[in-house]
């Protein structure tokens, strides 16, 4: 393939990975912005989004659309309920205390994952796309008649690759509006910015907490959802974007919005390019060592600020 | 209520089962066998692949295996001694592999180990095994035992290697499908094999492979390793593994589009997945390597029959409860026929316990042909006592109408090679 429909092409499946990596990693700094907790069992919630929506979408039966669209509400919402669950009864009995809620969390990763090895079992198994088309892509070329258009051989995304990239855009815009314009985004923010003081002034912090983890882990789920048409829903599925969502967080700096979605959309297209003109490791290689190069220049991340 | 009867209490009952049970442990080992060697099971050790990348395969496995226990068991088991069957998760990984090759021999006192896929864990477990002693029966696919990389105590007599498998499937791709070949393949062990033979054998046939594209066996997104494939490619050769295999398969669908060019693959890229699942629409018409047909042929063997039933697989190849579980049906045999293949070892050596393991390993290395039969459903084979491996015949099969049917059976000739390594001339 040629350079530039080839690189296209790279951009392309690079923006699909960036949109499902920015919810994941939103919702993970979300968690560490307002908690301070290192959620280690992020990936399976991500996981537990895509096993759900084939259980619901296997149930729903008839046209595909049906299936796919009732799991994008229900699987979020059963993750985000778990996840209340889980700090109701595990974070908030060891005081949010940040090593100890480590460990809690890397228990609770096994437990979701081998609970679903014991009863989903070891497939990996597909949710059909509501809708997709392949889409060829035209590129341009002078030739000896001027400028044209062709069709390059390979060169095409779906219609729902695209529609992945729009929604998650739409969802990452809610997410801001949420915590920008609203009265719980406020004391969200209040909370993360002094939590004794948040209690002094009557915001009920607890509650806080338990909405603040079920929505990191909803957001993780919903973007699961919207990655299982693609690739399929399997038990381990969740320990790539753990790691990316970890290396994007950092990179962004931890409990800042804004910067983890610019760092998710740099590591997604990075990796894309990367790993199609060179190879797949060097990607990784580059993105850890980026991890790497600004915990020592910039601890805080490239958009985090400095605590005191 | 309780009622007492010939005053035995509950206090008494446990007081005389605790008496029993020391008695019993009590007793020297061989005293709990007193009547002879017959009434001690068989203990094989069975290393799955329960959890892990290889899960899908572990459970397949698992079920194959239990079935030709119950067949043994029921037939009145190995010498009149029953089949214990103790099964160990290595979670797919080498290291986890050889421990629990270790475990069999030194914890279970296992007399064989058995049943290993993954051609990195068998490379991992091995040596532990030849250490041991412990007589190790793969069921692998790999070329690794036929090509002298590990030792006199590995054997593979329950399914053929890679390298017989890509030999014997090149003249068929070169004839009938085109000379220059892409293929893309695991970039481990088990791919690697393919990579090198198959180059080899489509050279030989006088075609070429343009591009060879490497792809990690964790990979989940594929798209963006196509562009590496040559636009003159006449024929896509594709083999996959791993859980991420029906991603693969779709995402080449995509990028081809109308204008895709001759695919042959290995059914590994789709094994317990479905070949009518959405998205793979366009592999009609294209070709598959099988190691034993998934689906029932027209011409379905009485032995096929009783296999398929005895495992509880359908005509489509998927379990008779859930026709959404596909089986790992081109491989999964293999473990039928290795657990026959040591009951038969083990008679023909009149093997009493773990101090005849040596003379289990000559009498396996003594087997030759192997007729197709209940022990051996998915065809004839004929064993190579030098190279610890067997040779059989291979499965061409075309996707019609969304099935998979069988166009072309190789010969066991096809699949030949010159012996690479001499096992026997090893100390036991």
């Amino acid at each position: 393939m040629e350079f530039g429909p080839h690189l296209l092409l790279a951009t392309l499946e690079g923006a699909v990975t960036a949109a499902v990596l920015a919810l994941t990693a939103v919702g993970l700094s979300l968690v560490f912005g307002v908690m301070r907790v290192v959620n280690i069992a992020h990936g399976e919630f991500y996981m537990l989004g895509a096993v759900i929506a084939w259980y619901v979408a296997h149930m729903m039966g008839g046209h595909p659309a049906l299936g796919f669209f009732a799991a994008l509400v229900l699987a979020p919402l059963l993750v985000g309920a778990i996840a209340v669950l889980a700090d109701i009864t595990i974070l908030k009995r060891l005081d949010y205390d940040p090593e100890r809620t480590i460990v809690a969390t890397i228990g609770l990763l096994y437990i979701i994952q081998q609970l679903t090895l014991m009863t989903y079992g070891p497939e990996a198994r597909p949710v059909e796309a509501p809708f997709n088309t392949r889409i060829a892509l035209p590129w341009f070329e002078w030739g000896e008649d001027g400028f044209q258009f062709y069709y390059p051989w390979g060169l095409s995304t779906t219609s729902y690759k695209l529609a992945v990239i729009g929604a998650a855009a739409a969802v990452l815009l809610g997410v801001w509006a949420m915590m920008a314009r609203t009265k719980i985004g406020l004391l969200m923010r209040a909370t993360q910015a002094d939590r004794d003081m948040a209690l002094a002034f009557g915001i009920p912090v607890e509650r806080v907490y338990a909405l603040v983890f079920g929505i990191g882990a909803a957001l993780a789920a919903l973007g699961a959802v919207l990655i299982v048409p693609i690739q399929q829903a399997h038990y381990l599925m969740g320990a790539d974007p753990l790691l990316l969502a970890f290396i994007v967080v950092i990179i962004g700096g931890l409990g800042s919005l804004p910067g983890t979605v610019l760092a998710a959309l740099f590591i997604g297209l990075s990796d894309g390019i990367i790993s199609v003109f060179f190879s797949p490791t060097l990607a990784k290689i580059l993105a850890t060592l980026l991890v790497g190069l600004v915990l020592v220049w910039r601890p805080q991340g490239l958009f985090g600020t400095r605590t005191a | 209520m309780t009622k007492l009867i010939n005053g035995t209490t509950r206090r008494g009952a446990l007081k005389t089962l605790a008496g029993a049970a020391a008695g019993a442990t009590a007793l020297p080992l061989w005293a709990r066998y007193a009547q002879a060697s017959s009434s001690e099971p068989i203990k094989i050790g069975f290393q799955q692949h329960s959890t892990g990348i290889g899960a899908a395969y572990g459970r397949w496995y698992g079920r194959t295996t239990d079935a030709a226990v119950k067949l043994i068991n029921e037939g009145g088991g190995i010498n009149g001694r029953m089949i214990e069957l103790i099964a160990e998760d290595d979670g797919t990984d080498p290291k986890r592999g050889a421990e629990v090759v270790e475990k069999f021999a030194t914890q279970h006192n296992c007399d064989v180990g058995f049943g290993t896929l993954f051609s990195h864990v068998v490379i991992g477990s091995s040596p532990r095994a030849g250490e041991l002693k412990l007589p190790y029966f793969v069921v692998s696919e790999g070329h690794h035992v036929a090509s002298g990389m590990l030792n006199r105590y590995t054997l593979q007599p329950g399914i053929t290697d890679v390298k017989s498998q890509v030999q014997a499937m090149a003249p068929y791709v070169s004839e009938n499908l085109g000379k220059k070949v892409t293929m893309i393949f695991p970039d481990f062990a088990f791919g690697h094999d393919h990579r090198d033979f198959f180059s080899a054998a489509i050279e030989a046939q006088g075609g070429e492979v343009l591009e060879k594209i490497a792809i990690p066996p964790t990979e989940t997104s594929f798209t963006k390793y196509f562009p590496q494939i040559p636009r003159e490619t006449e024929v896509l050769y594709h083999v996959m593994v791993g859980p991420a295999v029906l991603t693969f398969v779709k995402e080449l669908g995509e990028f081809f589009g109308p204008s895709s060019p001759a695919i042959f693959g290995f059914i590994d890229s789709l094994e317990a997945v479905d070949i009518a699942s959405p998205g793979l629409e366009f592999l009609e018409g294209t070709y598959f390597w099988e190691g034993n047909p998934r689906y029932a042929q027209a011409d379905q063997t009485e032995h096929d029959k009783f296999f398929r039933a005895a495992v509880g697989v359908d005509d489509n190849g998927a379990s008779v409860s859930d026709p959404t579980d596909v089986s790992t049906y081109a491989h999964m045999f293999g473990c039928w026929e290795t657990l026959h293949i040591i009951k038969a070892g083990m008679e023909a050596s009149g093997y009493q316990g773990t101090g005849d393991r040596a003379k289990l390993i000559e009498a396996v290395e003594a087997m030759t042909d192997m007729p197709e039969s209940q022990a051996h459903p998915q065809g004839a084979k004929v064993f190579n006592g030098k190279t610890h491996q067997v040779f059989g015949h291979q499965y061409i099969s075309r996707v019609e109408e969304g099935k998979l049917v069988r166009v072309h059976t190789t010969s066991i000739e096809d699949t030949l090679y010159p012996d690479e390594v001499d096992y026997t001339t090893q100390p036991l």
